[in-house]
């Protein structure tokens, strides 16, 4: 039997026997160190340890190799996760988390130094100790990571939703306000359900207004060309508007060429020439609500 | 000849085509051939290829509407595609096929608002 063996039976042994022992002397140390914080109470803590330890012993005990206890043996696993999870939602920070479970390495090798006697097996054994439990620091960061990128990306995917509504201005005419920057995913967004809409209300003219769009680089210019193209190819027309000074500096700055777009400065604009192009006069409408305007 | 399985409806001087979900190669070259015999026989003004129920469209497909589109107005007539899908769009446009020289409408229906402007004569 290999030293290393022997060292994970001596462990093993001493996680059995001890097990109270490492638990309190975690708990003490955790309760020093989160005592500002008050987020976690002692009961808990002791279940919390309580289940990494029992979890540490039964994957130690049984026949795994000692590289994959922390990530393959499930109820390890799982307890340092849950841990990571529900410590971080309490608002604990990663650095903190990861801290803990290293902290566990120190109560377990005090432990360790006076079950083992023998020098050689006690070096053995610590440094299985360490190796397994810097796995289980690094599993609470990973997951720690994971869980703010799966926030992250849900956010994305709700602001990708918030961000492009169609909105119907006069008889077959559709408007889509674009705010904030657009990148490919958000104008492709944009495009479907912009076209989605034409085909839902048999719409003869778009609007796309960039009043809120901050920067028209070349890939924007390029999105735009061709959600009008699309349009076109649907038998609808679009006209683009809200394109403030700045914008229009830069698209000529970079020889970008919108010259087959139909262009209005305002949305009030685009909303007359439209109104225009499905056939109706808003000119009139526009003449009485001026001498209305005078009148009054 | 063989005759193609897309079937060309005549409306006085205006044909008529509606393409069905998919356009496979061989469909499309025969309706091509044709179609341009038929634009020729009778003279036609207008083609009006219906391409609602075209759900998928490659771009073989896409550059026979284009040469279609060509060959009709060298006979003498107008070409409008109507009522295409937006997905359909969309593909046309990332595959960088616009299709220049042909006319669009949202729906047959407008296609024969088009041809025929109100107050102008109508066609056929």
């Amino acid at each position: 039997m290999s030293g290393r063996e022997r060292a994970r039976e001596e462990i093993v042994r001493i996680l059995g026997e001890h097990r109270d022992q490492i638990a309190a002397a975690w708990i003490e140390a955790q309760e020093s160190r989160l005592a500002s914080a008050g987020a976690v109470n002692a009961d808990e803590l002791r279940e919390e340890v309580d289940t990494i330890i029992a979890g540490l012993y039964e994957g130690l005990a049984a026949t795994m190799p000692l590289d994959r206890v922390v990530t393959g043996f499930a109820p390890l696993r799982n307890a340092v996760t849950d841990f990571s999870h529900r410590w971080a939602r309490l608002g604990v920070s990663a650095t903190a988390i990861a801290g803990a479970i290293f902290a566990l390495k120190d109560a377990c090798v005090r432990v360790l130094a006076d079950g083992i006697p023998d020098p050689e097996l006690r070096l053995e054994a610590t440094e299985l100790v360490h190796r397994l439990l810097d796995g289980a620091g690094l599993l609470t960061f990973q997951t720690y990571v994971d869980s703010r990128e799966e926030i992250i990306q849900r956010q994305n995917r709700q602001l990708l939703e918030i961000s492009t509504p169609v909105v119907r201005l006069w008889h077959r005419v559709l408007a889509v306000p674009l705010i904030g920057t657009l990148d490919s995913a958000r104008a492709q967004i944009v495009m479907e359900s912009l076209l989605q809409a034409i085909q839902d209300n048999e719409a003869a003219v778009a609007i796309i207004d960039i009043t809120g769009v901050p920067t028209v680089d070349t890939a924007v210019a390029q999105h735009l060309m061709q959600t009008v193209a699309a349009t076109r190819l649907m038998g609808a027309d679009c006209i683009l508007s809200g394109i403030r000074p700045q914008i229009a500096q830069m698209i000529a700055r970079l020889g970008i060429d919108l010259s087959e777009i139909i262009t209005r400065s305002s949305l009030a604009d685009a909303l007359t020439a439209a109104i225009r192009m499905v056939g109706d006069t808003p000119a009139q409408d526009a003449r009485d609500e001026s001498t209305l305007l005078n009148v009054s | 000849m063989n005759s193609s399985e897309i079937p060309i409806l005549r409306l006085g001087k205006v044909l008529l085509a509606g393409l069905s979900n998919e356009l496979d190669d061989k469909t499309a070259l025969r309706f091509a051939d044709e179609l341009s015999h038929q634009v020729s026989a009778i003279g036609a003004e207008a083609v009006v290829l219906d391409i609602t129920k075209l759900e998928i469209i490659d771009s073989f497909a896409a550059r026979i509407l284009v040469e279609i589109a060509t060959m009709a107005r060298l006979l003498g007539a107008r070409v409008v595609l109507a009522g295409m899908r937006y997905p359909v769009a969309i593909t046309l446009v990332e595959l960088g096929l616009d299709l220049p020289g042909v006319e669009t409408a949202l729906s047959v229906e407008h296609a024969m608002d088009k041809l025929a402007p109100p107050g102008g004569s109508r066609v056929g």
